[in-house]
């Protein structure tokens, strides 16, 4: 069982950025039924900002990969 | 104009990055002396010699099949025994510049050479030097290629070696761009082939070009008329990264200067995605998954954000207005990594969706070997494919997703870095 810790560290790493992507999407959704004129708007900001977060796990992942 | 001269700037740094990076993913190697010695004392299973991998049905090792789907190669593997060879040119500061096509290797099914020539020789379709200078210079035929297991800081690591006349030779990669800072070791030559990764950009840009050449002719020929053919194809494309990418972003009166850099990045990113997504020969090679290049794609967003940031910009990162001085020391630094944080998670976006969406396809293609034991099994083989059919496709569906989301989103994350850089000051 080598490397267990770093597997562990990357597991929590995507659960968080799951979650993180996952209200993202949701409040989007949200959003858009509330106002489905805004669609476009919306978009782009939720996929914008879903990049953000998904970048603190690539870089959790990598750091992973280093260490 | 524009765009063909950032398409050109790409070329150039291209082949060069992504060349100097290839050997990274072998990050252990040693000096070549000892590990002679190592191979013959350490190692209890015959360390050197021929196990020929012929024996009927080899195990099936699905990380190291993965790995060498996803990396580059010195040639370009069609089927069985049929390579198209792609031009090698090597440089060896020891011996000078070795320039052949990479058929002289003669490789074969694993795509390891049967030659070896001025001591490269061809490991599962990749270059590499035997680092020993004992050995002949030359064209050479070899016994075989080989595997040793051996210890690296407490892991154990298959290296390969090279046998000739009894002896086992230990390889070296090429050179990586780090110069050997982060392990990778200073080896003893440099690759500039054209790989196959560099040939599929090549090809990809021939394509692209002739596509938007045809595309602004007919811009000119049929001026005002409705778009027709490959133009009503690209017409909405271009448009939607003008409009919702590029003047949202970076603001409706200064847009135009940055449009063709957003649109020859995108165009890039996304016909590399897709080509890469071809199983066999035009495509296959997976250059959008090679550190290399999305290095250098971010390297160009931080060089068009950075030296087109206004003085707001650089006042926001080093001596932030309306925050108290303790505050500012503590903020400035964040800020200045964020300054190549952002490149960075830029290039690793990239990267690792691609690679990881090859990855899971390469896994599930596995199934079939894993569940038919390598081959010694039909019916498990059968059983293997029918589970990993479904499953392949079903990834390569999200995969082609991914393809069109990710090219939108290094351009939609440029665009927004060139907008906070170019803004001016409102309050």
């Amino acid at each position: 069982m080598t490397g267990s810790l770093t597997a562990i560290g990357l597991a929590l790493a995507a659960m968080a950025a799951g979650i993180g992507i996952g209200q993202i999407g949701g409040r989007a959704m949200d959003a858009i039924a509330r106002q489905p004129e805004a669609v476009g708007d919306i978009r782009a900001n939720m996929i914008l900002t879903a990049a953000l977060v998904e970048g603190a796990a690539l870089i959790a992942m990598v750091l992973g990969f280093i260490l | 104009m524009r765009s063909t001269l950032f398409t050109l700037f790409l070329v150039s740094g291209f082949l060069v990055f992504a060349n100097g990076q290839e050997g990274h993913g072998d990050e252990h190697q040693q000096d070549t002396a000892h590990m002679q010695d190592s191979a013959h004392t350490d190692d209890n299973h015959s360390a050197c010699g021929c196990h020929h991998d012929e024996e009927e049905f080899p195990e099936y090792n699905p990380t190291a099949s993965a790995f060498h789907h996803i990396g580059d190669a010195n040639a370009f593997h069609i089927v069985g025994d049929i390579y198209i060879p792609l031009p090698c040119i090597l440089y060896a500061p020891d011996h000078g510049l070795t320039t052949m096509l990479s058929s002289k290797f003669e490789a074969h099914h694993h795509g390891n050479g049967e030659k070896a020539i001025d001591r490269y020789v061809l490991v599962h379709g990749e270059v590499k030097r035997v680092a020993d200078p004992a050995f002949p210079m030359g064209e050479v035929e070899i016994e075989c290629i080989s595997h040793v297991m051996e210890m690296h800081e407490g892991k154990e690591v298959e290296e390969p070696i090279v046998v000739y006349g009894g002896t086992c030779y230990h390889l070296e990669n090429r050179s990586t761009l780090d110069g050997g800072v982060f392990g990778g070791g200073i080896t003893s030559f440099y690759d500039f082939s054209i790989t196959k990764n560099v040939f599929t950009m090549l090809l990809v840009m021939l394509v692209l070009f002739l596509v938007f050449r045809s595309v602004a002719k007919a811009y000119t020929a049929r001026r005002g008329m409705a778009p027709k053919g490959l133009q009503g194809f690209l017409e909405p494309i271009v448009l939607f990264i003008q409009d919702e990418v590029a003047k949202p972003f970076i603001g409706a009166e200064k847009y135009h200067k940055y449009l063709p850099f957003l649109l020859s990045i995108f165009f890039f990113i996304l016909s590399l995605n897709l080509i890469g997504q071809i199983p066999f020969f035009p495509g296959s090679a997976n250059v959008t998954g090679n550190l290399g290049v999305t290095l250098v794609l971010a390297l160009f967003t931080f060089l068009v954000v950075n030296l087109n940031g206004k003085k707001n910009y650089w006042k926001h990162i080093f001596w932030m207005p309306g925050v108290p001085a303790p505050i500012k020391l503590i903020l400035t630094p964040v800020e200045v990594l964020g300054l190549f944080i952002k490149p960075f998670t830029l290039m690793l976006r990239l990267f690792a969706n691609i690679t990881a969406g090859h990855i899971v396809v390469l896994s599930f293609v596995g199934l079939i070997f894993i569940f038919g034991k390598s081959g010694a099994s039909l019916g498990g083989s059968l059983g293997g494919a029918l589970a990993s059919i479904p499953l392949t496709m079903f990834i390569m569906a999200i995969e082609l997703l991914v393809a069109f989301i990710q090219a939108f989103v290094f351009t939609l994350l440029t665009a927004s870095y060139i907008g906070a850089a170019i803004e001016e000051e409102h309050h």
